[in-house]
């Protein structure tokens, strides 16, 4: 063939996914590729597609709090909180104190869940085995928790409008002291083969660079946002709960590269540790859920004797409680970013809308805006920095 | 770190839209967290979302939601909403437009994250949005027929799909229940037990 004459090039276009370990779920990720370095990436999303909106439409208030755990079905609880914050909005109703406690340091409890999981499974996907294996041990005793304080080691079902479902057992406080105590250790291990190791750094620094600017242009929230040099977190510009009495710092980053996000959410650990250690030191006596029959079920010893409360029972678990028409739109600072959830009341015992706010959705539309002009192996390390889950993007 | 309160914020950018804005407005309010501002549906909407975010005193930098709620009874059957975050300010607003038809304006060009969540509300209740870059469905099937957040689509859908051995393909067909779908109504009969409060 003669050297001068002119070929046309075609972009070479590739399935990344569905199925594909690093695509943290059924992703479908179309890669148009010039050589190894990707010209565009387009996602294909649904795939888990279940249609949570609809079906709560069709629940009552109650039976849609399981929904929220099913969403990013790594940060449980924090999405419960999101819902049950909206409908006490809605309802008017004000919680105990101890119930608020009590959410926060669960909600805490899920930040080192999640963050947990996003750190090594990225560390797992650039190809460091070992800190995933580490941190799957320390989840098991934070799920463990989940299980002694609700009866399930994932879906919780745990905060419900009102407050929560049940007090804490005996003597788990100070098992949770006990593992407060000790992961500060576990996470000195997990830095020492990450933070300072040069493949690591290699992978990640300069990698999937989001300026300020995008960041805001393309509605990241949570590490994504603060990665970026931008202090915004819903727990200090509108604290929820028991947040505003507890001090804790906002970590950001310089450069907005996935090594810094990496460092932040390590630091943003180190801070759930200490308002855990706060929460349990302020943890007050006294109800955990609002002392309303007509919104919270009665005591079990309380349903033997009186027919009052049996009826109560049987009416919060058969029709449920119905809320005055109103609506709301509550965000919490969720571990991925800000976790909307807006709620429309129309007076049955149903809600007439329920939207649902997740913060992964606009992360992976940003997928293509980060990943142009990387080589095909940075996206994985740009999916693994976005901490995608596929329960929530897809709802 | 300090954050300046909201609620102080809030009521200071509200009066701020009411006086310099007024022909976009029609109320605005205040609601736990954030502010209302309820938007006649126009051709120069684009002007007030601009407005918005480039504005000195407002710099609403994030669009982090646009969704919709059908009310089927109602002349303006879709409701859209905006939920709009000014960092600067520390203030969030919901804006709420009436839509008039199936049809609104895209905002893509000014926030780039409307690309996708103008998507997911053409997909789920069928708004189009004129001026978008690809509206394509996003969450449903390929293929997939009908908006199924409307109000007047059934909760089991119409088709359903299987894996056929025969043919080794999956395939599509009209949905068929061995049970119809229980619906429960527990409501009570009697007048609500709030009422006599």
């Amino acid at each position: 063939m003669e050297l001068t004459e002119l070929r046309k090039l075609r972009n070479f276009t590739m399935n990344f996914g569905p199925q594909h370990p690093a695509a943290h779920g059924v992703l479908r990720l179309v890669l148009e590729l010039d050589g190894e370095m990707v010209i565009r990436a387009e996602p294909h999303i649904g795939l888990l597609h279940r249609g949570t909106e609809k079906l709560i439409e069709y629940k009552t208030y109650l039976q849609a709090v399981p929904y929220f755990d099913r969403l990013d079905y790594v940060s449980m609880m924090c999405q419960e909180h999101a819902f049950a914050l909206a409908v006490e909005t809605i309802a008017g109703i004000e919680v105990p104190l101890r119930a608020k406690v009590i959410r926060v340091l669960f909600s805490e409890l899920t930040r080192i869940l999640n963050h947990l999981m996003a750190v090594t499974t990225h560390a797992m996907d650039v190809g460091a085995l070992t800190p995933f294996l580490w941190a799957f041990e320390e989840r098991e005793k934070l799920m463990e928790f989940y299980e002694r304080v609700s009866g399930a080691r994932m879906h919780a079902a745990y905060f419900r409008p009102g407050g929560v479902a049940q007090d804490l057992p005996l003597g788990l406080l100070d098992d949770i002291y006990a593992f407060i105590v000790q992961f500060g250790a576990r996470l000195n291990e997990i830095e020492d083969l990450l933070t300072d190791n040069r493949i690591w750094k290699e992978r990640l620094v300069d990698i999937g660079v989001v300026s300020a600017a995008q960041a805001q242009a393309y509605g990241f929230t949570g590490v994504m946002l603060r990665g970026s040099g931008v202090a915004w977190d819903l727990r200090k510009t509108a604290p929820y709960d028991y947040y505003d009495k507890l001090s804790f710092s906002v970590p950001t980053g310089l450069n907005g590269d996935c090594y810094d996000r990496y460092l932040i959410r390590v630091e943003e650990m180190r801070q759930s540790l200490y308002l855990i250690y706060q929460c349990l030191n302020a943890m007050p006596s006294g109800h955990v859920k609002v002392d309303d029959r007509k919104f919270s079920p009665p005591s079990r010893a309380n349903m033997k004797f009186s027919m009052e409360s049996l009826i109560h029972h049987f009416k919060l678990y058969s029709e449920g409680y119905s809320i005055e028409k109103g609506e709301t739109y509550v965000a919490v600072e969720a571990p991925k970013g800000e976790f909307g959830v807006f709620v429309a009341a129309d007076g049955s015992n149903r809600p007439y809308r329920c939207r649902i706010k997740a913060p992964g959705f606009l992360h992976l539309q940003g997928l293509d805006m980060m990943a142009r002009g990387h080589m095909v192996a940075d996206v994985v390390t740009i999916i693994g920095t976005q901490d995608i889950v596929f329960g929530e993007v897809d709802r | 770190m300090e954050f300046t309160t909201n609620q102080q914020n809030l009521t200071t950018v509200l009066g701020y839209l009411t006086h310099h804005y007024p022909k976009f407005i029609l109320r605005t309010n205040l609601a736990e967290g954030y502010g209302i501002v309820e938007v006649n549906f126009s051709e120069d909407m684009m002007d007030f979302f601009n407005m918005l975010r480039f504005d000195e005193k407002l710099l609403f930098s994030q669009l982090l939601d646009v969704f919709a709620v059908d009310y089927p009874s109602e002349t303006k059957r879709f409701q859209l909403n905006y939920v709009l975050l000014s960092l600067v300010n520390n203030v969030r607003l919901l804006i709420k437009i009436a839509l008039p038809a199936e049809d609104a304006i895209s905002v893509a060009s000014i926030y780039p994250s409307a690309v996708w969540l103008e998507r997911e509300v053409w997909d789920m209740f069928g708004i189009f949005f004129t001026e978008h870059p690809d509206l394509r469905r996003i969450l449903t099937d390929y293929g997939f027929e009908g908006h199924p957040l409307r109000k007047d689509f059934p909760l089991s859908g119409y088709k359903e799909i299987r894996y056929d051995e025969e043919k080794k393909k999956i395939v599509t067909e009209p949905l068929r229940l061995s049970q119809e779908y229980r619906y429960f109504d527990f409501t009570n009969p009697w007048k609500n037990s709030n009422e006599n409060k």
